[in-house]
Formats: C-alpha cells, sequence, structure tokens
C-alpha cells in the first residue's frame, strides 16, 4: 500500500469519554481528504494525535510507513509534516516575511546559531513562499496587526516552508469571511496538486469540503461511520441521519 | 525526646503565623492572578500596629482588641491599595504587578522607620497566656500553643467562609474562571476589592499573632515574602489547604533543620521547594490555572537592528562614556564603572524577560556567582585578575544552567518562584558556608591587577568588557537564535510545529545570560574590592527587573537605559535623602501606572527604525 498517512486504530480517553474510538484512516500523496463531524466527534483529538500534539491511548500512526506514534510535533515535523491550527498560531513579535524566515531557519538546522542577521537569511525563498499564498506585498507588515484571513495565509506559507509531503489543517477556514473560506481553500487545493502534497483538513463549512475533497471521512462519537467521494457521503443514509441530521451543516451549494 | 517535642511544638506554632500570611496572598492570587509581593509589607504593619495598640490601650481587653483593631486596619489599607492601585493593572503583565507591589514595599519599609523609628520594638506578652505550661519536663509557652490551635481554627473559618457563604461561592466561582463570573453580572470590582481587604486582613492578622512572640522590626516583611513564597508554591498557589500542609512542612523544616543539619538549615525549605516542583509543578495542591486572562503582556512591535542613525548614536554614546575618566574624578568614575557594570546585568536579564519571555526573580543568583567565582579564583586558586574575570562568568554560566533546567519546565509565576529560590539557596549557601564564603564577612580584598588599579583603568577595562558583551547580546537577539527565542515566547505551538525545541532554546538562554550576569558580577567583585552574600539578595534581582522596566521591557536598547537612569537615580536618592526607599517605591509605582513602556518605549525618537514599518504600511 502506497499510503503517505497511515492511521490504525486510534483511541484517545479524557477520564471516562472516550474522545476517539478506533479510528483508522489514511491519505495518499496528492490526495486531499476532508475529516469532518459534529462539534465533539472528536476530529480535532483526532487530528492532534496525528502528528503528536496529542499521545494516542491506544493505535498507530505512519509515515510513509514509518512508526510515529508517540513522536514529539517537531519531530513529526521534521519528516516533512506541515500543520496549521483552529485558531492561527503565529509570530506575533515578527513581521510577516520574518515569521516565514522563522520556518526555514528552522527546517535548515540553523535556527540555534548565535550569529548572523536572522532577517538577512533565506529571504529569497520566503519571500516566494508568501508570493504563493498571496502575500508578498504584506511582507514586511508586523504580523499582529494582519487581518485574520491573512493570517491563516501566513500559517500556510510557514506551513509550507519545510516543504512538507503532507499538509494537516485544522479548520483552516475557521473564523474566516465566506468569500476568504473559499479563495483560501482553492488556493490551497492548487498548491496540493502543484507540489503532490498530501492533505487532511477538518472543516465545519460544506461548501468546502464538497468543493475540494477528494475523499471525505465522517467522524461521529470518536467513531468513522462513513467514508467515501463527495456524492457517496453526500448520499449516504448513516451519515445524513447522524450528521447531516442534527442540522449543524450548511446547505451545500456546489455549483453556486 | 524532650527536644524533639519542644521543636515540634515550636515549629507547629510558627507554622499557624505563616499559614495565615500564606493563606491571605494564596486567596488574593487564586482570584486576581496577582502575586502580591507587599503581602510582606502588610504582614509588617500588622506587627508594628499590634505594638502601638496594644501599648495604647493595656489590659487583656485592649491587647486583644488592639490585635483585632491591627488586623482590620490593614485589611482596610489592604482594600484601599486595590482600590487606588491594582484595578488599574489587572491587564497588565505579571512583571508589572510585582513590580508594582514591590513598589508598595519599598515604600512601606521607609514609612515604617518614619513612624516607629529602626529600633526593634517588643510588644506585650499575651495576656492571661504570658506563662508556660509543662510538656515532658520542658516549658513550652501557653501562647505557642494558643497558636498551634488557632491554626486549624483559621483554616475551618476560611473553609465555612469560601464553601458556606455566597461570598466564598463567588470567590472560589472567580478562581475557576473570573470571566465566566463577570459574563454572570457578578460585580467583579468589589469581589476583587473585598478579596484583597480578606487577604490582606489575615497577612496583618499573621503579624499580630508575631508581635508578641518575637522582635518586631523593619526587615521582617522581606524575610516573611520569600517564606510565604515558599509556602504557597510547595502548596499550590490558590489552595488554602495547600498553604496549610505547606506552612507547618516548612515550618517543622525550620525547627529540625536547625537541630539535624544546623550548617545548610536555610537551605533545606528552598530544596523542598525545588523537589516539590519538580515532582509536581503546581505545588502539592495545586490545580491547573483557571481560564488565563486576556494577556496584555503580549510584544507585538516589530525588532530592527540598529540603522545608521541608530549607530551614529551608539557611537557618540561609545565615545562619550570612553571620554567620561577626562572629566571625572575617581569618586565620579567608580560611580561610572558601577553603572556600566550593572547595564550588563539588566541587559542579560532583557535576554531572559523581553526576549526569552521568562520572568527571573533571581537573577540576582548569576551577578553573585560571577561575584564569588572571581574572588573565589583570587582567593582560593591564588589567580590573577584575567583569569578570575574569565571564572566568574563560568560558575555563573554553571549555576544558568542547573537553574534553567528546572525553570524551563515549570510555567509563569513557578518558574518566576523556582528562581527565586534557588537564588535565595545560594544566598544561604553564601551566607553559612563561612570557611569558603567568609559568611556574613564576605571575601574581602580582592583588588584588582595593577595594570587596572587606577580607577580610570578599571573603568575602561569594565567599558571595553561591557560593551562587547553588550554587542554580542544585540547580536544573539538578532541571530536565529534570539528569533527562535522569541518564536518560543511568541507561541509554543506554532514554534513547536515548526521543529523549535522551546525548553532547549530557552535553556541555552539562560546559560547565556548567566553568564553576562556572571561577567558584571565578576567585574563588581574588584570594582569593590570585596563580595557579600547581599549580592544574591532578593533585592538585587528586583534591581534588575526594575531597570529593565524603566527602560522599556519591549525595545532592544532598554536595559543600557533604564540601568543607567536607575542607578544613578538611586546612587543620588542615597546621598540626598534619608528616605530613598519611599522616592524609589513611588518612582517604581508612577513608572508602572504612567510609563508601562518605559523611556526608550515612550520616546519613539529614540529608537526611529521602529515605526517605520507602519508608517510604510500606511503609505
Amino acid at each position: 500500500m502506497s499510503a503517505l498517512l497511515e492511521a490504525h486504530d486510534l483511541a484517545k480517553a479524557y477520564g471516562g469519554v472516550h474522545a476517539v474510538r478506533g479510528v483508522s484512516l489514511d491519505v495518499s500523496p496528492s490526495e486531499i481528504v476532508a475529516l469532518i463531524g459534529p462539534n465533539g466527534a472528536g476530529k480535532s483529538t483526532c487530528f492532534n494525535m496525528l502528528n503528536g500534539q496529542i499521545r494516542p491511548d491506544a493505535g498507530t500512526v505512519r509515515l510513509d510507513g514509518r512508526d510515529i506514534t508517540g513522536w514529539l510535533p517537531r519531530e513529526v515535523w521534521r519528516l516533512g509534516v506541515g500543520r496549521t491550527f483552529q485558531v492561527a498560531a503565529t509570530f506575533a513579535s515578527m513581521s510577516v516575511i520574518e515569521n516565514v524566515q522563522m520556518a526555514l531557519l528552522s527546517h535548515a538546522g540553523r535556527a540555534s546559531r548565535l550569529w548572523g542577521l536572522a532577517t538577512r537569511a533565506d529571504r529569497d525563498r520566503a519571500e516566494a513562499l508568501l508570493a504563493l499564498v498571496g502575500m508578498a506585498r504584506q511582507a514586511e507588515r508586523p504580523s499582529a496587526e494582519l487581518a485574520y484571513g491573512d493570517l491563516k495565509r501566513l500559517e500556510l506559507a510557514m506551513a509550507l516552508a519545510n516543504n512538507p509531503r503532507l499538509l494537516l489543517m485544522d479548520e483552516p477556514t475557521a473564523g474566516m469571511s465566506p468569500r476568504d473560506r473559499v479563495e483560501l481553500m482553492a488556493l490551497t487545493a492548487e498548491i496540493a496538486r502543484e507540489k503532490n502534497l498530501g492533505v487532511l483538513f477538518t472543516e465545519h463549512d460544506m461548501d468546502v469540503v464538497f468543493r475540494h475533497a477528494d475523499r471525505i471521512l465522517v467522524l461521529s462519537r470518536g467513531q468513522l461511520i462513513a467514508e467515501g467521494r463527495p456524492d457517496e457521503v453526500r448520499t449516504n443514509p448513516e451519515v445524513q441521519a447522524i450528521y447531516l441530521g442534527e442540522g449543524l451543516t450548511y446547505h451545500s451549494g456546489v455549483g453556486s | 525526646m524532650q527536644l524533639f517535642v519542644v521543636q515540634l511544638l515550636s515549629g507547629l506554632a510558627s507554622a499557624a503565623s505563616l499559614f495565615l500570611v500564606a493563606s491571605g496572598l494564596s486567596l488574593i492570587f487564586g482570584v486576581t492572578r496577582i502575586v502580591n509581593f507587599a503581602h510582606g509589607a502588610f504582614f509588617m504593619l500588622g506587627a508594628y500596629l499590634t505594638f502601638t495598640l496594644t501599648d495604647r490601650f493595656g489590659g487583656p481587653l485592649g491587647f486583644w482588641g488592639g490585635m483585632a483593631l491591627a488586623a482590620v486596619l490593614v485589611g482596610l489599607l489592604g482594600g484601599l491599595f486595590e482600590i487606588l492601585l491594582l484595578r488599574r493593572i489587572y491587564r497588565a503583565p505579571e512583571l508589572f504587578q510585582l513590580l508594582a507591589t514591590f513598589g508598595a514595599t519599598l515604600i512601606v519599609q521607609d514609612l515604617v522607620l518614619l513612624i516607629w523609628g529602626p529600633e526593634d520594638l517588643l510588644a506585650p506578652r499575651a495576656p492571661g497566656l504570658s506563662g508556660a505550661i509543662d510538656v515532658l519536663g520542658k516549658r513550652v509557652p501557653s501562647y505557642d500553643i494558643f497558636l498551634i490551635l488557632l491554626g486549624p481554627l483559621v483554616l475551618a473559618l476560611l473553609w465555612l467562609i469560601l464553601h458556606r457563604t455566597r461570598w466564598g461561592m463567588l470567590v472560589r466561582a472567580a478562581t475557576q474562571d473570573r470571566d465566566m463570573v463577570a459574563a454572570l453580572g457578578v460585580n467583579q470590582k468589589w469581589l476583587f476589592t473585598g478579596v484583597f481587604a480578606l487577604g490582606t486582613f489575615l497577612a496583618g492578622l499573621g503579624g499580630a499573632l508575631q508581635a508578641p512572640r518575637e522582635a518586631v522590626d523593619h526587615t521582617m516583611d522581606l524575610r516573611v515574602i520569600v517564606e510565604i513564597f515558599v509556602v504557597v508554591v510547595i502548596g499550590g498557589l490558590g489552595s488554602i489547604e495547600g498553604a496549610f500542609v505547606a506552612a507547618i512542612l516548612v515550618s517543622l523544616l525550620n525547627a529540625f533543620g536547625i537541630l539535624i543539619l544546623p550548617k545548610i538549615s536555610l537551605v533545606l525549605v528552598f530544596l523542598l521547594m525545588a523537589v516539590v516542583l519538580v515532582v509536581r509543578p503546581r505545588g502539592l495542591f495545586g490545580r491547573r490555572e483557571g481560564a488565563a486572562r486576556m494577556s496584555g503582556g503580549a510584544i507585538m512591535s516589530v525588532w530592527k537592528p540598529l540603522d545608521r542613525d541608530g549607530r551614529i548614536v551608539a557611537s557618540a554614546v561609545v565615545v562619550a562614556a570612553a571620554l567620561a575618566p577626562l572629566a571625572l574624578g575617581p569618586y565620579g568614575l567608580a560611580v561610572a564603572t558601577e553603572i556600566a557594570i550593572f547595564v550588563l546585568f539588566a541587559a542579560s536579564l532583557h535576554l531572559l524577560v523581553s526576549v526569552g519571555g521568562l520572568p527571573s526573580f533571581g537573577h540576582a543568583a548569576f551577578l553573585g556567582l560571577g561575584s564569588y567565582g572571581a574572588a573565589l579564583a583570587v582567593k582560593m586558586l591564588g589567580l590573577p585578575m584575567a583569569p578570575a574575570l574569565v571564572a566568574g562568568p563560568l560558575l555563573a554560566a554553571l549555576g544558568a544552567a542547573v537553574i534553567g533546567w528546572f525553570a524551563v519546565r515549570l510555567s509563569g509565576v513557578y518558574a518566576a518562584m523556582l528562581t527565586l529560590a534557588f537564588a535565595q539557596i545560594l544566598w544561604s549557601i553564601a551566607f553559612q558556608w563561612a570557611p569558603v564564603t567568609g559568611g556574613d564577612n564576605g571575601l574581602l580584598g580582592i583588588w584588582p591587577a595593577s595594570w587596572a588599579a587606577s580607577a580610570a583603568h578599571l573603568y575602561w577595562l569594565t567599558l571595553a568588557l561591557v560593551i562587547l558583551a553588550i554587542g554580542a547580546l544585540r547580536m544573539i537577539i538578532f541571530s536565529p537564535f534570539g528569533y527562535a527565542l522569541r518564536a518560543a515566547r511568541d507561541s509554543d505551538l506554532r514554534s513547536e510545529a515548526i521543529g523549535v525545541n522551546r525548553r532547549d532554546v530557552q535553556w541555552r538562554a539562560f546559560v547565556i545570560a548567566g553568564a553576562g550576569a556572571g561577567l558584571a558580577g565578576a567585574l563588581f567583585a574588584f570594582l569593590k574590592g570585596s563580595v557579600f552574600p547581599d549580592t544574591m539578595g532578593v533585592s538585587t534581582s528586583i534591581d534588575g527587573l526594575v531597570m529593565v522596566l524603566l527602560g522599556g521591557v519591549e525595545t532592544v536598547s532598554g536595559p543600557i537605559v533604564g540601568a543607567s537612569v536607575y542607578k544613578l537615580l538611586s546612587i543620588w536618592l542615597v546621598s540626598h535623602t534619608d528616605y530613598s526607599k519611599l522616592v524609589l517605591g513611588l518612582v517604581i509605582i508612577g513608572l508602572v501606572l504612567l510609563f508601562p513602556k518605559g523611556i526608550v518605549g515612550s520616546f519613539p525618537l529614540l529608537h526611529p527604525r521602529r515605526v517605520a514599518p507602519r508608517e510604510k504600511a500606511a503609505a
């Protein structure tokens, strides 16, 4: 099997609450997979186990066949996994380009160097990454004053700094305006296809999910209840009952 | 066996007063998230007021009434303090709150001197409890027995207030989630004031109860504050039960430490604290802190290296400083040398506090290690000045490696308290290990080599080393490492996700900052020709923080300006007024309230490049 990411039988409990129970999933290179489910279904827990934010109680995570269960996020990152967060996490005291330069420096293994100006390091590549996400003109602005949508773009640029093979995006469009959402996901999809990246993302906006995902995984009460192409999932009666039936979704306006 | 019982009872009696004060501090922290440094000052006021009031009224009723009145007065003062000062800084970074309350401590110290004078005062014995009772053939003061019984009684009362009254329920709710309590329509302002008044009342009561037991003096505030910090950290900040258990632990350790290990008795308590923090990072009874308040501490300005104008200004300052010996006499040069040394001390602390976001309350430890390292190299190893100037920073870096290893594993207030505890451990070692460190008498005769003996030569040497060290620190701030350090401070989540090992980066910062402060300390030893334990005292650590704050926490050049101004100001104050602490305290509070950005931060002219990006964005 040529899966890029393979999770097998992941489980996590908090006290008596089983947040995730026996979830298995996989992502292939250049495939965009969406992980959806109602609030509290265990999406974020699942997600955080994949890149080492949370240590699973049971199960394994493999990247390119290598067991990375229980590895630290920074170790997983070294293997070529980029990560964005539900609430954008960037370095508020730095300018936009410095944020990207920091990620590049760390990728090059030069983050503990005591000499040389960090602001001169890898400027070209940092600029190219910013251009890729459409942030070239904002390079010198303090990141603390960016609009939220731009902050998410910056996060994407940082997540791409280590030439990842896999992108993990936890609600990449949360908190954004509807227009920004569509744009950011279209951009991500474009980059993913261009660079042959696997992408796994969680999302509440069904518009975004059905438009860009190649495959959809549906999580409910910590378990996978369905999996398939968007049209399969849309017509799956179990999904409709458990997920769509809860009225937690927007009407899917595909094609509008 | 007799001795054992006597020590046990005496320890338990001390625990009662300690518990009262510590529970007040813990209560205040739980609700307001402020570590009230002034708590020791309220304790001291309670003791002094008890002395005056019991003296004034006389008789059993006057005694007990006076004691209660003293505690109530302290509580009222505390409430007033909260309304006038703390209300304005709840959203400020922790560092500012600690400094503001420390400023209040300084003010109270001088006011106490002003009102009651410098002599030790003895309050009257408690009427009806002035005798002693026989315990296994030994005489134990009956007042001690009274205190031993009082401790659990107060614990029970506090528990009842917190668990059986509506107000107590609000306090507990606020301890868990202040914002939710506010959202439910509770007037937080008065809740906070009430809690602060109750907390300071307990501190005052603790002081009042201590007054008939031992002499009242004007240094008891700092002694008790360090002890209660240890107690609340061991017990867990915000936990009353924890304060009770920890007060007993600490008091017993004090009582028996003197018997069993007299040579290291002072160190024992801090060792206990360090062990507890390593095993349980939030103390014995501590829980995860409730929802964090909105952070006002994030540093949002983008730092830039000096541009051409900045370099011209910096060169001019260096040239002017180098020419100082032409204008200054020996005294002036000694002052200038001391300023240069403290500029380096503040700059090294700035690397931790501002760049790394690591609140250190024990930075004086590294200054002291540098001093002792250099002094011992001269005294014990017979080394000349040059290698001694290397030995100092080396010892300090070693100390920083150990302290930093622990500190980067704790969060926020606990890390700050741990650095304070380690500094106190080192202070205790310097104080008690007389054969090596000279104890209280210090090490004398650490004079510079003949080539640096004149005031001008020593000044030039110091200036050159300080400029080199500050240049190195600046280089580090703008290097990839400096950026990684800021990255770890700005967002732990993101820095981990891009491969930055936060603990490792912060630990290295500790070592670098320790070495910088150590060099300052080594130079200080040669400037003074001597080393004393007080170099490592709490007040030196606080001085450093005030310097960084005064210059501007959010700036790169702040510590240089801040240390210069602060040192000049304090030297001038000491020679021109008897109440330098009073003025200094007012300055600190004024600074926190009016100039939270510090001198450099408040005047953008001093750093023109920092505003440039914003202008460009606006254009």
